[in-house]
């Protein structure tokens, strides 16, 4: 049980993160909706919506430099050759563009909102998430 | 005064995300993965990440409602869409794909940008074209019904 830790921990501090967001600011931390407007060429919400996201994801790099400092061991590498992982970054971002939004976005921050389209999104990316890694580890026999 | 506290609340808020992202091991593909692996040794700690996150989240989303308007700004800016449409559906149905093909989904991959690996780089340049695409594929069906007048 008590390997299960550092998850509780850490899924209490990124949720209480995005609840942070949405109590003072009244935006929802969804990283998908974070970058997807940030790489837009035009701000749907002015200035201060664009400041916001830039922020934010300022604040996800420094904790990634931080991190490589105190715990590299805590950031893996996928074991995938760098063309998958190419492809993976295009499906995913095209996926959670379609479907505004992503693991954060429906998955923690849609479901504390009770929303039917997040949990609808929620239990597809799953399914689908679950299904991709059953052919890529037991019918194609990859990574183990 | 309230105004000028928003950004830094944005930036403290990405750090203790991306730290929450580490300390959970959502940061570590093979984690994510065998999470997402329900035939083999299945790792069930990120079912207690989401959890944990959700609980969380929802408290201060709870607070945040019963005041009727956020702390800082002057409105909520969420989507009150509640349409489940083909779009929703195929979209996190290929986002799915591509997070089980590497067990790497949007906010780990640019924390781990603060690492020296080439790997973040390429993914989140693919994920931002993805991104791209998939605008310009919406739009351009868009604009065959629309007038050409019409601003997009």
């Amino acid at each position: 049980m008590l390997s299960f830790l550092p998850a509780v921990v850490g899924g209490a501090l990124l949720g209480g993160a995005a609840g942070l967001v949405y109590l003072l600011r009244g935006r929802v931390a969804g990283i998908g909706g974070i970058f997807g407007g940030a790489i837009a060429t035009q701000s749907v919400d002015g200035r201060e919506g664009r400041a916001h996201r830039l922020f934010f994801l300022l604040g996800l790099l420094l904790a990634g430099f931080g991190a490589a400092r105190v715990a590299p061991s805590a950031l893996g590498s996928p074991s995938t050759p760098l063309l998958v992982v190419a492809i993976a970054g295009l499906l995913v971002g095209f996926g959670m563009q379609r479907g505004s939004g992503c693991t954060s976005g429906h998955g923690v921050c849609g479901l504390a909102r009770f929303s039917t389209r997040s949990l609808v999104a929620t239990l597809t990316f799953m399914a689908t998430g679950f299904a991709t890694v059953f052919v890529t580890h037991h019918l194609l026999g990859g990574p183990r | 005064m309230k105004r000028s506290l928003g950004p830094f609340v944005s930036l403290l808020s990405g750090v203790l995300f991306g730290v929450g992202l580490v300390v959970s091991g959502m940061t570590s593909p093979a984690k994510v993965q065998g999470f997402l692996d329900l035939a083999g040794a299945w790792d069930p700690s990120l079912a207690f990440v989401m959890g944990a996150a959700v609980l969380s989240c929802g408290a201060f989303s709870w607070v945040a409602r019963r005041r009727g308007a956020p702390v800082l700004d002057a409105s909520f800016s969420v989507s009150e869409s509640r349409t489940i449409d083909r779009r929703l559906l195929t979209g996190a149905a290929v986002f799915g794909v591509g997070w089980g093909l590497c067990g790497v989904c949007p906010g780990p991959s640019l924390v781990s940008l603060g690492t020296t690996g080439l790997w973040p780089l390429v993914f989140v340049a693919a994920m931002a074209i993805g991104a791209r695409a998939e605008t310009a594929i919406t739009l351009g069906l868009g604009s065959r019904t629309a007038t050409p007048e019409t601003p997009i």
